[in-house]
């Protein structure tokens, strides 16, 4: 409606700079999915415990359901679209989720993609535990959740120039 | 040649895709021009709308409609179809699209805006009022039937939907005759289906045409498609309903929902395309939920500790709507007798209205809760006796000699039930083997020395998988060689895209690569039924095997026209057929598809008929019987009752394996939903059928931090009732694990605690249980 307030946000998403005009009232995770039709981040809660609207702003895991849009203005947004490398191949964090059999219906995988890449730049080599407690914030229904610690550490391995060992369970 | 993807675990099909946020689940499909829902839904459990003030909300910025259910009069009225219709039940006890008269549980949808979008139609829903008289509630399934009783539908005489029966052997004889019979009552609580994609659709409408066309998030498309253009007097033909990507099912996305016909209906009365997609809330208010049981059970045991008989009876919560006919309770009679060679079973279900949400099959249906009374009552007999548990198990199962074995109760069409295969003891052995059970007392002794209680749990089950009637499948090469599978069952995480190619690859000697699967679209494919009951690899699997086969045939017959060359020296390897011997005398698939697709003016090669193509029903006409057994550890802190899983191992049969990695993911999956069940998802509701726990602060579910790794062990007794030797894997892992869990907590306490007889079990209790157990 023409008579509502918007208000101008820039951010950067994946790489390129993106300026639009918006309500105070969108939340992030609507801004990303509607207006830059970047359907990747998932809703599935809406209260901040589920973890599918996932994506990283500025170096840190953010659920993008708890947050305007126009809190994110000068941001720095990368979401799954963007996590591929820049050659096209698969992040070793999708290819370890393909390896191992981190996903099932793939609806919580985005969210859990992009915590899972903060949580290894924070801690590039973490044990199963840590794994699983960095994780605790993203719901999955499918999986049990053991391969996605697995393709997490199928990452970690490959990050570190390491072959990962263990079979796909 | 032998099968080479057929038992690989090779890598899914679907997950590029999925991995790089290119999934096209409902949400993410905009059709041009699409107008947003939102509903206005009862804030009471039982009530009589008495007006609905829709005046200020037609006037919101960017409401274009606001409807209650006499706005739809043009194009339909009344209760939906009866989806699974009973004998026993009179109805239809189904929902109207939008309530119109009574409403009879929280989150029941009255009114519908339409908006340009979503934020809009939520802002003008709230503007409406409800004028709704409250009635008595019936919140209380324990008391429902008694004889004052509030009545949960007021058109009813009572709360008493149907009694469902099943029955064989001289039952007061063998209790007559036993040397132990022990009387319990358990109950099994409620929980959620909480796939993490909650419901959505869309619809439009070509009102030129009269034809309707929808995407939903269903396990059951076709079922939305038939159910829908009965209600609305259309031709299925003119109706076309098409899943997605579904980001989860487990069972509530089966049903027929009355916001699918609501959307549909808006779609018909504006022209314009309208999505509605659920939101987490209305998902715990509006979703179908578990079950609510409660069973009073007798079993009788020798002195030697055989399980001869089990009788009694149970309350089964159906909540105040029965959009799927009486199939949840009938899988509890269809569970019996479990993994146990009974000479006397009765059982009664009395189905129970109540003002609560409808309660439908989620993961396993009633099979985990008849899992849990029977292993429960194994694990009675067994303290009862002073004998170990797996003793009691190993002398009542049924033997593997004893296959096909019949139970004596029936399957849902009339006809008896027959085990079809699979050894059950070697199952119990391996798991015992595999988490040393013989070296539990050391472990239990270390973990006492560190003040924590150390518990062994044990559970077993069967499952019956491969339900019918059918599901089908279309195979056909491409012009440019691919193989294109069509079918119509829906997937919601299975990897049937890569199972499903697995099978037609091998068939027609082409790479995985190779193979496309294009599911659940009617307008791609004529007929399907559900995605449920663990029954697309028989039903959809058989049919690609069967189908692609035939396509195999075709393609030999013409190549051999082409090579002028016998059927039988012909073979298929990577898309080409040749002589076997010579195999520079070839000819691709491609150019077989070609050929067949016809030149104007020419004859096909050899008077076959046109189309590299073939389509195949397989019609499961007896079910095949997964089973399984679990163990697991737990340590209990005696201070906190703080339940630590520390170990959980499954030996699991379901015939022949497809893909390892995909059929142990959905075991893995399976068994931490019934974890959740034992330990932490709780949907509470007060005695006003006021839902307590409506977010995912207050209802739990399993999270990485709290979940153990769960190691996985296969036994393959192949199915002789299938072309695949196949059997159900979607389920087997659920069906125990809460029976397993609860039973390793009894363990823990210790024999001077309570007897085990419910789930969820909270810390809290079990710190209490220990606090008063006897040492
Ligand atoms: S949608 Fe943001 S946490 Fe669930
Ligand atoms: S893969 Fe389905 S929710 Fe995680």
């Amino acid at each position: 409606m023409s008579d509502v307030q918007t208000y101008p946000v820039t951010v950067t998403v994946n790489g390129k700079k993106i300026q639009r005009f918006v309500e105070s009232r969108t939340l992030l995770i609507h801004f990303l999915r509607e207006e830059l039709n970047l359907t990747g981040s998932h809703i599935g809660c809406e209260t901040s415990h589920c973890g599918a609207c996932t994506v990283e702003i500025d170096g840190t895991s953010v659920k993008s359901c708890t947050m305007f849009a126009v809190q994110a203005n000068g941001a720095v947004v990368n979401t799954v679209e963007g996590l591929a490398n820049s050659d096209g191949t698969l992040h070793a964090l999708q290819e370890g989720f393909r390896q191992m059999h981190g996903l099932q219906c793939g609806f919580c995988t985005p969210g859990m993609l992009m915590r899972a890449k903060v949580l290894l730049s924070e801690n590039p080599d973490p044990t199963e535990e840590e794994i699983r407690h960095g994780i605790a914030g993203n719901l999955c229904r499918c999986t049990g959740y053991q391969n996605i610690v697995k393709a997490i550490q199928y990452a970690a391995a490959k990050l570190n120039g390491r072959t990962y060992q263990e079979a796909a369970e | 040649m032998g099968a080479r993807l057929f038992g690989a675990s090779v890598q899914r099909l679907e997950d590029a895709r999925l991995v790089t946020g290119r999934g096209r689940y409902v949400d993410d499909i905009h059709p041009a021009g699409v107008v947003h829902a939102a509903f206005v839904r009862s804030s009471l459990a039982h009530g009589l709308i008495q007006s609905i003030d829709t005046s200020v909300a037609r006037t919101m910025p960017g409401v274009l409609a606001v409807y209650v259910m006499s706005d739809f009069a043009a194009f339909a009225s009344g209760p939906l179809p009866q989806l699974a219709p009973h004998p026993l039940i009179q109805g239809p006890i189904t929902y109207e699209p939008l309530a119109s008269g009574e409403v009879r549980h929280v989150g029941e949808a009255i009114a519908m805006v339409l908006a340009t979008s979503r934020a809009e139609a939520e802002d003008a829903a709230e503007r409406i009022n409800l004028d709704i008289e409250p009635l008595p509630v019936a919140a209380d399934l324990a008391h429902a039937l008694d004889p004052d009783a509030p009545k949960a539908r007021s058109e009813r005489a009572d709360n008493r939907l149907a009694t469902l029966k099943t029955a064989f052997g001289d039952v007061a004889g063998t209790f007559a005759r036993a040397d132990h019979v022990l009387k319990e009552t358990f109950t099994v609580h409620r929980g959620g289906c909480h796939s993490m994609e909650t419901r959505g659709v869309i619809a439009t409408f070509d009102a030129d045409d009269r034809r309707l066309e929808m995407w939903t998030s269903s396990q059951s498309p076709y079922l939305v498609r038939r159910n829908l253009a009965s209600y609305f007097g259309l031709d299925e033909s003119a109706v076309r309903v098409r899943a997605p990507d579904v980001g989860g099912g487990f069972g509530p996305k089966a049903a027929v929902y009355p916001e699918e016909a609501a959307v549909a209906l808006a779609a018909m009365m504006t022209g314009k395309p309208v999505k509605w997609i659920e939101d987490r809330s209305e998902h715990f208010l509006a979703t179908t939920q578990q079950r609510d049981q409660i069973w009073e059970l007798e079993v009788a045991a020798s002195n030697d500790g055989r399980l001869l008989g089990v009788r009694g009876r149970c309350l089964h919560d159906n909540g105040a709507y029965a959009p799927y006919g009486a199939i949840l309770p009938a899988t509890a009679l269809g569970s019996f007798p479990g993994p146990y060679a009974l000479e006397a079973l009765d059982i009664s279900i009395d189905i129970v209205l109540t003002n609560l949400v409808p309660t439908t099959p989620v993961r396993g249906a009633s099979r985990p809760s008849v899992a849990f009374v029977l292993e429960r009552l194994a694990d009675r007999v067994a303290r009862h006796l002073g004998l170990p548990r797996e003793e009691i198990r190993r002398r009542s199962f049924i033997r593997v000699e004893q296959m096909p074995y019949v139970t004596g109760t029936k399957a849902r069409d009339g006809s008896p039930i027959s085990y079809d295969s699979g050894d059950y003891t070697a199952a119990l052995n391996l798991v015992l083997d595999k988490i040393d059970a013989d070296g539990f007392a050391a472990r239990r002794a270390e973990a006492a020395s560190r003040g924590k209680l150390l518990g062994l749990g044990l559970a077993s089950c069967v499952e019956d998988t491969g339900l019918g009637p059918f599901e089908g499948a279309t195979v056909r090469v491409s012009s440019r060689g691919r193989v294109i599978v069509t079918t119509g069952a829906a997937s919601q995480g299975q990897g049937h895209q890569t199972t499903l190619a697995q099978i037609a690859a091998d068939a027609l000697g082409v790479s995985l690569e190779n193979v496309s699967v294009e599911a659940a679209d009617s307008g791609k494919f004529p007929l399907g039924i559900s995605t449920i009951a663990s029954r697309v690899a028989v039903t959809a699997g058989s049919s690609v095997e069967l189908a692609a086969q035939q396509v195999r045939r075709k393609a030999l017959k013409t190549a051999s026209h082409l090579l002028e060359a016998a059927e039988d020296d012909l073979e298929i390897e990577n898309g080409v057929v040749f002589v076997k011997g010579a195999s520079d005398v070839k000819v691709t698939l491609a150019t077989l598809a070609q050929s067949l697709a016809g030149t104007a003016g020419m004859r096909l090669p050899g008077g076959i008929e046109p189309d590299l193509a073939a389509t195949a029903y397989f019609e499961s006409t007896a079910l095949t019987f997964a089973h399984g057994s679990n163990a697991c550890e737990v340590e209990v802190d005696p201070e906190t009752g703080d339940v630590r899983i520390t170990r959980y191992v499954v030996a699991h049969d379901c015939g022949r394996l497809i893909n390892p990695l995909i059929v142990d993911g959905q075991i893995r999956g399976g068994v931490i939903h019934g974890i959740g069940n034992a330990l932490y998802e709780r949907m509470i509701h007060d005695d006003q059928g006021q839902p307590l726990t409506a977010t995912y602060a207050d209802y739990l579910l399993p999270m990485a931090s709290e979940m153990p790794n769960i190691e996985i062990y296969h036994l393959e007794s192949p199915s002789p009732r299938n072309p695949l030797g196949v059997k159900g894997a979607g389920e087997g892992g659920t069906i125990p694990a809460a029976a397993c869990v609860i039973s390793a907590i009894e363990d823990a306490i210790g024999p001077g605690g309570t007897f085990l007889r419910h789930h969820p079990i909270s810390f809290e209790e079990v710190a209490g249980l220990i606090d008063t157990r006897t040492i």
